[in-house]
């Protein structure tokens, strides 16, 4: 399988088709949930399988916004999302510069107690995060949605990639503009933060992805369904006797997620590079 | 900034200038620090010692109890067998995933590694799954692994007669399991094509003067070469895997039985749907030091191997 200087020719088509079958199991879902979302009830289960739906239907996601409030949900997922996104490289910047640059005392303890958040998964502190929420009158509001993701154990991540770019940029720069008068915000501001675009856009698709796509948290938090975010919702679709709306349910997925596929397809190498750093979490 | 530093030698000036600046540089790091070091205290080392507290203590807040039982919760959790059950469960879980999480990842990182004309539309491919939410994923896959879902209906094309995967057992381990790996395993694929781009192609030019085979080289360089992102890739898996949640909650319940009942629903249930809050915390406490663990493994190891990091 490794490099040889004279390949064969039918090791090349060998190496095409297995590439063809491992595709399957990542691409044929997302299709089948498209091809499935426009069909009617009755041919969802038909034998044998119909790949293209017999007859199309857009019944669907007309039942998948009329019977759940599926554009609150949306609203609430985007909003959520947008936020923590935003606040989370807002202050993660600022204290990864901080960390990356500023010497003051007790910058290790302090980056430390931060680390810290790197190895206490969420999970493990759900039940006092709800009690404490609950104390303030918190639950069955966006509140934690926002707050958690965007200052607790998840942001430490951000914080860790920011502190690393900042470590790789040239100080000389900010010197410069040191001796120019510049104060430290300034430095920050205008030097440092501009020339980090590109953690800035791993830590964005990282966190927003995060967001969007949390579930426990809601699931705890939230009780009024106009409040649910789109993971939430997802698994509302059953009629009243409790059984699956299959359809109805694929159709709201698949407008969960094609946009996010869309924006993938788009900005690849951005999702791939930022992603990638997901593995340096422990 | 000192006015009358001017009018003193410019030395004198310019470290009076950098001495106030120092201070006030002080000032500004801890500002720019306060709020991610605030949130850390508030929502994760507050949060921590609060769950430890309250894994001492008997609460269950539908009976409005609190009393401080000791080490009761973990006496009871040890005798639990709900307990053994998705004890068992995670490590069945988190076995099962790694080994195939890994294999499928290193494979498709030395398929896409051949550099064949059209392998960035493969690497697209393999990688989608990674932006789709867990739970749209989970939706998705729960559709087509139902008893008349569509892998049945294939299944039956070919005359092969598919068991209801998520009603039974040992194939709603293995459904949580493949749902999963086929989500993620795209993040490790990079990460081992990373690596794999980093050996030496002279190494491999050796080999071949050599007359080693592709599997010989594949075992003799790839894997010694790779070995540090192999590790950090496993222990990373092996972490995320007992995090697990979602796909459970959306495809099995946990079931059927205690099945698919890994650590994290098994918390879930205890505390979120029974409101026994004190046992949920013991829960939460035993997958804490378990995640622990398992992270200062990886730091050591990273420490041993990778030398560029912090």
């Amino acid at each position: 399988m490794m490099k040889s200087k004279t390949p064969f020719r039918w090791s090349k088509a060998v190496l095409y088709l297995l590439m063809a079958v491992m595709s399957l199991p990542f691409v044929f879902p997302t299709l089948w949930m498209v091809l499935s979302s426009f069909k009617p009830e009755a041919e969802l289960f038909r034998k044998p399988p119909t790949l293209l739906p017999d007859v199309w239907t857009t019944q669907p996601y007309v039942d998948a916004v009329t019977q759940q409030p599926f554009w609150d949900w949306y609203l609430n997922s985007v909003y959520i999302a947008t936020l923590v996104t935003v606040g989370t490289i807002l202050f993660s910047s600022l204290a990864g510069y901080a960390f990356a640059r500023i010497r003051f005392p007790g910058a290790n303890a302090l980056f430390f107690i931060v680390l810290a958040g790197m190895m206490i998964p969420s999970e493990v502190t759900i039940v006092p995060l709800y009690r404490g929420a609950a104390a303030l009158g918190l639950v069955d509001t966006h509140w934690p949605l926002i707050l958690l993701p965007m200052l607790g154990a998840p942001s430490v991540l951000a914080t860790f990639i920011m502190r690393q770019f900042f470590l790789s940029l040239p100080v000389e720069l900010e010197e410069a503009a040191r001796l120019d008068g510049l104060g430290r915000f300034g430095i920050f501001w205008r030097i440092a933060f501009p020339l980090s675009r590109s953690a800035i856009g791993a830590v964005a698709i990282i966190t927003f992805l995060k967001s969007w796509n949390l579930y426990l948290e809601p699931l705890v938090f939230l009780s009024t369904k106009a409040k649910f975010t789109l993971p939430l919702g997802l698994v509302q679709y059953v009629d009243s006797y409790g059984a699956m709306q299959w359809n109805t349910q694929l159709a709201a997925t698949t407008m969960t997620v094609i946009p996010i596929l869309l924006v993938f397809l788009f900005a690849q190498k951005q999702f791939v590079q930022g992603l990638a750093q997901t593995g340096l979490k422990g | 900034m000192s006015d009358e530093g001017v009018t003193r030698s410019t030395t004198d000036s310019t470290k009076r200038h950098t001495v106030s600046w120092r201070r006030r540089d002080w000032l500004v790091g801890y500002a720019f620090v306060a709020p991610t070091v605030l949130g850390s205290v508030i929502l994760v080392l507050v949060p921590l010692c609060a769950v430890i507290w309250f894994s001492l203590n008997d609460w269950n807040v539908l009976a409005s109890t609190f009393k401080f039982v000791g080490l009761d919760n973990y006496t009871k959790l040890a005798a639990d067998p709900l307990f053994h059950s998705s004890i068992r469960a995670s490590l069945v879980f988190s076995a099962g995933l790694v080994t195939f999480n890994v294999t499928l990842a290193l494979g498709l990182a030395v398929l896409l590694n051949q550099k064949l004309p059209g392998t960035t539309a493969f690497r697209t491919f393999f990688f989608s799954p990674v932006v789709v939410s867990l739970v749209a994923w989970s939706v998705v896959w729960g559709f087509m692994l139902q008893l008349d879902g569509g892998i049945n209906g294939f299944l039956a094309m070919l005359g092969i007669d598919g068991p209801n995967w998520l009603r039974n057992g040992p194939t709603a381990m293995i459904a949580v399991i493949v749902v999963q790996v086929f989500k993620n395993v795209g993040l490790n694929m990079i990460l081992f094509l990373a690596a794999l781009q980093g050996v030496p192609q002279e190494l491999y030019e050796a080999a071949q003067i050599d007359r080693a085979g592709p599997w010989r080289q594949f075992r003799s360089i790839t894997v010694p070469m790779i070995s540090p992102t192999l590790l950090l890739v496993t222990i990373i898996t092996v972490i995320g895997s007992l995090e697990v949640f979602a796909q459970i909650s959306v495809l099995t319940k946990g079931g059927p039985g205690t099945a698919t009942n890994v650590l994290v629903y098994f918390l879930y249930q205890q505390g979120f749907q029974y409101h026994k809050f004190g046992y949920a915390s013991a829960i939460g406490v035993v997958l804490f030091v378990i995640v622990l663990l398992l992270t200062l493994l990886q730091w050591q190891s990273r420490k041993k191997w990778v030398h560029d990091e912090v």
